[in-house]
């Protein structure tokens, strides 16, 4: 994946930048350009307004995946969840620092920043979100640490929709 | 619009063809379905391909006029044009065709699917067909295609019930009846301890409920029904063709156990042929991941919605059942060619209607059915095709 490619989508991946739609109250991320849940989603192109995501939800389906998607080769076996967000948005992410057996439906997480995946030895190397459980010692198999920080406590980006 | 019958047929063998090009397929299946349609290269108007990532997988793009040249049809400078929807392409492709031949721009059409997926690394192939997905939202934090169907699988066993075993008796069904099935890629029986003691992909889902990566190709020849009879003596009349979409990415879908776009390609089509699930015979269903099957059943509305695991388990798409399943052996036996697949369903439910499907005829089919997924239901596509008396 190209550097421009990665990084355009930095707003979102860092920061959990998402929209609203000014007419119905639809929380999206990513965010988008109208609205689908409006009868007259024409009318919302100028009323989706950057929203802030905290990063704060349950497990809402998960799996443990063996064969791993490009650039996560090295960590097998790892989680894969969709993680279903207060604000309303369901997102798809790792879950970290969590024992996989012990990861269940209704687990509660929160987003943290992380390095994703790189590219070779010389390549680019991709940061963005994954979740760990919210209760220390939740399953987990490594205590929390202290350089992490979540997501929520990053700062908000100046956000623009995604083309 | 004009009826449309699909006059003729063929089918390469489904499996790891090192031996042979992606051309040498291509218009081996092509070219026996003219044979079959009692059709001379002249008659043809135009050429349909569907094809998932020839340029990701052979470094080739372009292939409608490769195959069309090669098939020895390029002095008519006939159009040739490819269609891609992912795993959808082929059923796509067949859409496309049919579009051409009920409007009365085109008389005869071949349509072609064609995939050469041994020619990379397994590792790199699954990575191409995990492009189907959200790049930017799903893979990009580590989900694959098979993961992204066992997040699905997860929610459905939490929200019904849905057992292990049960996902296991699809590959098993499948590998049962590929046995007889001479085409396809795997032939050797499976027993549910065998599947669910297989090697884990993404849990829940392991190495043998997961269709394989396959070669393979297949076509069909379109023309008006008014015709028909003058190059076939069972010509079977498509009854409905319809496509529906939903969000690229899973995560987006208001209830990730269920394909909408299934449900809803499969409304359309049963409401314009005026029938019902019921009146169904015979169908080829999408079972790429075992769970894929069993969402296949509730969406296309042969089982209730959350009960396509007790309804497997209890036998009634089986030999003898109300509606025979796969009699192909599906993807999961029969093959994965992504782009062939869906032309190879419609090629099966032909067989069928016409009663020339031999060992493993299905006994008064008049009507069947073929669904096709692109991705993990972002497309799907569902056909009707009936028996002309």
């Amino acid at each position: 994946m190209s550097i421009a490619r990665f990084w355009r989508e930095t707003p979102r991946r860092y920061n959990l930048g998402g929209s609203k739609c000014g007419r119905c109250g639809t929380v999206y991320f990513p965010p988008r350009a109208v609205c689908p849940a409006c009868p007259h989603h024409r009318e919302t192109l100028a009323q989706m307004a950057p929203f802030q995501l905290g990063g704060e939800g349950t497990v809402f389906s998960y799996t443990v995946v063996h064969e791993a998607a490009e650039g996560f080769e090295m960590q097998v076996p790892y989680v894969v969840a969709l993680v279903k967000t207060v604000e309303g948005p369901i997102l798809t992410g790792q879950v970290v620092d969590v024992d996989p057996a012990s990861v269940r439906i209704g687990l509660s997480v929160r987003a943290t920043f992380r390095k994703l995946r790189e590219e070779g030895k010389a390549g680019v190397i991709h940061y963005g979100y994954k979740f760990a459980p919210v209760e220390p010692g939740n399953g987990s198999a490594l205590p929390p640490r202290r350089t992490e920080r979540a997501v929520a406590s990053a700062p908000t980006g100046a956000d623009r929709t995604t083309a | 619009m004009r009826e449309v019958a699909v006059l003729g047929v063929g089918q390469t063998k489904f499996g790891e063809l090192w031996d042979r090009s992606f051309r040498e397929i291509g218009i081996e299946a092509g070219l026996e379905a003219l044979v079959d349609a009692k059709l001379g290269s002249g008659d043809v108007h135009a050429l349909y391909l569907g094809n998932m990532a020839s340029g990701s997988l052979l470094s080739q793009e372009h292939i409608a006029p490769l195959i069309l040249d090669y098939a020895g049809l390029v002095g008519r400078h006939l159009p040739a044009i490819r269609v891609e929807g992912g795993g959808a392409s082929g059923a796509l492709a067949l859409h496309e065709g049919y579009l051409a031949v009920a409007s009365g721009l085109y008389d005869y059409v071949v349509v072609g699917g064609a995939e050469k997926m041994t020619d990379v690394a397994d590792a790199t192939a699954n990575q191409i067909a995990s492009a189907t997905a959200d790049h930017e939202w799903e893979v990009v934090f580590g989900a694959t295609l098979p993961a992204l169907w066992a997040l699905i699988a997860r929610r459905h066993m939490h929200d019904y019930g849905t057992t292990r075993e049960q996902l296991a008796r699809v590959a098993v069904h499948d590998h049962e009846m590929a046995g007889k099935n001479p085409l396809a890629h795997y032939r050797n029986r499976l027993s549910v301890e065998q599947v669910v003691g297989a090697a884990p992909v993404a849990e829940p889902l392991g190495m043998l409920d997961c269709a394989p990566l396959s070669d393979g190709a297949a076509a069909v020849v379109l023309g008006p029904l008014e015709v028909a009879r003058r190059h076939t003596d069972s010509p079977i009349r498509i009854a409905a063709s319809e496509v529906a979409s939903d969000t690229m990415a899973v995560q987006h879908r208001a209830d990730i156990t269920a394909l909408a776009a299934t449900a809803a390609a499969a409304r359309r089509a049963f409401a314009r042929a005026r029938r019902a699930p019921a009146d169904v015979r015979v169908a080829e269903i999408h079972d790429a991941y075992t769970i894929s099957a069993l969402l296949a059943l509730e969406d296309l509305g042969f089982a209730e919605k959350g009960q396509g695991g007790p309804a497997f388990e209890a036998g009634g798409f089986g030999p003898g059942g109300r509606t025979v399943v796969n009699p192909s052996g599906g993807l999961k036996a029969q093959g994965r060619p992504f782009g062939a697949v869906g032309v190879a369903q419609v090629v099966e439910i032909v067989r069928q209607l016409r009663g020339e499907a031999k060992e493993r005829q299905v006994a008064g089919a008049t009507l069947g059915l073929a669904h096709d997924v692109g991705g993990t239901g972002a497309t799907s596509v569902v056909h009707l095709l009936e028996r002309v008396n």
